[in-house]
């Protein structure tokens, strides 16, 4: 018989697990100076860095939380505890880490992810990376991929980390930027040299497994001139009952003439409140790629940004966003033309099912300088059915007359004459559903490696084995 | 020759309007059936009925298909049957492949799977009874398809699932002569290949000539007014419906 196919909610039976946290490693929940220096001295944060995130504490302090979009008053600061310690530190071998966190990851399939000719494995339990490995050829290529905080304490890199670690979203930015900056652990630090195509893809887990836990990874990455990288960023979460935040910070600098493609599938679980930050900033040239994917969080405010700061520079988003019940995902892009011939494309669709709510905002500005940019975004809906909700929240600032801009947005419902259509060739009603929604989300399934549209097409409970050929 | 399609008494309602006021119509396996009528008679409503369309309420007769009263089935289980809709407007469906569809319709129809070499094989060999060209196959369903390339598309899928019972909805409405031919063609093969029933909904005859008609049934206002054989289709051709109006 056929394997059956349906449009379910999400199904997070694979994810919803989790270990029994050991209460010890538990700091005080609060976010206090004193609780930040103890981060900062057990991380032995370098000197400036502690400063930093003192600096960042008293910004969070004064600034209002975000008043424009969904609500986010079900988050309470005081009871997130903002880091737990794992239980040992990083693992250069996989059978060094210990055995729960090795089924956890197990499950999620990431050492099998790995065989399969993936460039490298950094994989986040709860604060910090306790798995790491980067294949010995990348390695050679001179590509760097290690945890942020070996980086910072490495004297080839120390520098570097410090001329560009939040300088492109700087805690001033919003709250919980300014929170990440106070509280910030473990996340990645990519650096590509000049000339240096990799063509394998990097790819990082992050996870969050106690509750009530925060996660605030910080991802950096350098490509120097003329080189590409794929970077891919999977997320899970196990469900707890408890409000869980992901305030995590996403900065890449992208050299001329060269392309960075970052992909994210990001799966919280339904209590997370996900307000992550990311930003690229584009040389002459150069090209950054999104490619994103929403599908869990109970909210989500995420919207990557991209500053094309060179002349032809580049940036493309391609999204998809899936509320279901008790969801409210908003979500979309920035982008910034700020030279000459700059362009971009944003492709975006979003999916809300069972009173689900998906928001896209875009946001695309074109400044004087940006003479003979080009800027296209097209964004479709489709709402499952009469209790979900989908808007379209379009913004766009043009200060030069010499530019290209379009926008393009469609709402719509599934139709009952195309759903009709195939159960007439013999599809069931939840088959030919499913059948429309992956056709829907191709724009973004077709962007991905293989295993990741896999993936996607696993959390959306879809199975394509029919619809990809 | 056995009952395969029999239709007693059946009335329907659209958006709580009657359209079909009891209809009587029996195909037998293997035979050929032609419905003309005025535009408005309800001869879509007849064949989107059999096919189990919920835009229409079926309010009193039944649908007997191969001997089960399928009159309240859903439209999947209809087609797992063995009864096949050729629609009008084809829909557009993004984002799926023609190929990727027809493998899933079907396996979901066998209930077997297919290797995608094998189905490839199928495709390709119904895809030049109609002459249609190969890269089809790997374009959106029916997306930016002119009317024509639906209409082909449609037989091609009739070709590939090859149902007991095809209902053609107008499958020559809008064609020019060599498409209606082509697609007369692949009609003339599914008969051939299967020796399955047609019951076809048309205004033009030129779609028939390539097939034996055994029946033809007239419709106007909602009731068959009028039935005979392969004659009255020359009748009507000459001297119109106003007669039986």
């Amino acid at each position: 018989m056929k394997e059956k196919t349906q449009v379910a909610d999400i199904d997070r039976s694979l994810y919803d697990f989790r270990y029994e946290e050991d209460e010890s490693s538990f700091l005080d929940s609060g976010i206090t100076p004193d609780i930040i220096r103890e981060i900062s001295a057990e991380k032995g944060d370098p000197a400036w860095m502690t400063e930093f995130r003192l600096r960042s504490l008293e910004i969070y302090n004064r600034a209002e939380m975000p008043q424009w979009g969904p609500d986010i008053s079900g988050l309470d600061m005081d009871r997130i505890v903002t880091y737990i310690r794992p239980k040992k530190g990083m693992q250069s071998d996989w059978n060094d880490v210990p055995d729960d966190i090795k089924e956890t990851f197990e499950k999620l399939g990431i050492p099998q992810a790995e065989r399969e000719s993936l460039a490298g494995v950094g994989a986040q339990y709860d604060s910090e990376l306790v798995y790491h490995n980067v294949r010995r050829e990348v390695a050679e290529s001179g590509v760097v991929y290690t945890d942020l905080e070996s980086a910072m304490h490495d004297e080839r890199y120390a520098d570097m980390i410090r001329s560009h670690f939040m300088k492109l979203v700087p805690p001033s930015d919003h709250k919980f930027a300014a929170l990440h900056g106070a509280v910030w652990s473990g996340g990645s630090f990519v650096y590509v040299p000049a000339g240096v195509h990799l063509e394998i893809p990097l790819q990082s887990y992050f996870r969050l497994n106690a509750r009530g836990a925060g996660q605030f990874e910080h991802t950096l990455i350098i490509v120097e001139e003329n080189a590409y990288l794929h970077f891919i960023e999977g997320c899970s979460a196990p469900k707890y009952y408890e409000a869980s935040l992901h305030a995590g910070c996403v900065e890449l600098y992208v050299g001329r003439n060269s392309t960075l493609r970052y992909s994210t599938i990001e799966n919280w679980s339904k209590n997370m409140y996900n307000l992550n930050t990311k930003r690229a900033v584009v040389a002459e040239g150069g090209k950054v790629e999104w490619v994103s994917g929403s599908f869990g969080s109970h909210v989500s405010y995420l919207y990557p940004m991209s500053i094309l700061n060179g002349r032809g520079a580049r940036a493309e988003f391609t999204g998809i966003t899936f509320a279901g019940e008790g969801q409210n995902l908003d979500t979309g892009a920035k982008i910034v033309h700020n030279a000459p011939e700059t362009s971009s494309y944003m492709n975006t669709r979003s999916i809300s099912k069972s009173g689900g709510i998906s928001t896209f905002r875009s946001a695309v500005t074109i400044n004087e300088n940006a003479v003979g940019s080009k800027s296209a975004v097209s964004c479709e809906s489709l709402m499952l059915d009469s209790i979900s909700r989908s808007d379209t929240i379009p913004a766009m600032v043009v200060k030069t007359d010499k530019a290209d801009v379009g926008h393009e947005a469609r709402i719509g419902r599934i139709s009952d004459e195309a759903v009709f259509y195939l159960m007439s060739r013999g599809l069931d009603e939840n088959a030919a559903k499913a059948l429309i929604v992956s056709g829907f989300a191709e724009n973004v399934s077709k962007e991905l490696p293989l295993e990741y549209a896999v993936e996607m097409n696993n959390l959306i409970n879809l199975e394509m084995k029919g619809s990809i050929g | 020759m056995a009952e395969l399609l029999k239709i007693t008494g059946l009335r329907v309602d659209a958006e709580d309007k009657e359209i079909l006021h009891g209809i009587d119509l029996t195909v037998n396996e293997g035979e050929t059936h032609v419905i003309m009528g005025p535009n408005g008679a309800g001869k879509s409503t007849l064949g989107a009925a059999v096919m189990g369309s919920p835009e229409y309420r079926i309010t009193g007769g039944s649908i007997i298909f191969g001997g089960a009263d399928i009159t309240s089935e859903t439209p999947d289980k209809r087609a797992g049957r063995g009864i096949f809709l050729s629609f009008q407007n084809p829909i557009e469906i993004p984002g799926i492949t023609l190929s990727a569809f027809l493998r899933s319709a079907y396996e979901a129809i066998t209930g077997e799977r297919i290797k995608l070499f094998e189905f490839r094989k199928k495709l390709s060999a119904a895809m030049d009874v109609l002459q249609m060209d190969k890269a089809y196959a790997d374009r959106e369903l029916n997306v930016g398809f002119s009317g024509g390339e639906k209409k082909k598309a449609e037989i091609l899928q009739l070709l590939v699932l090859r149902p007991k019972l095809a209902v053609l909805d107008e499958t020559d409405s809008g064609l020019d002569v060599d498409a209606v031919k082509t697609v007369s063609a692949g009609i003339k093969a599914y008969r051939e290949q299967t020796g399955g029933s047609l019951l076809i909904i048309t205004h033009n005859t030129k779609i028939l000539e390539a097939l034996t008609v055994d029946k033809t049934h007239i419709i106007a206002d909602g009731k068959i007014a009028v039935e005979g054989g392969a004659e009255l289709i020359d009748e009507i051709s000459a001297n119109g419906f106003e007669k039986y109006i």
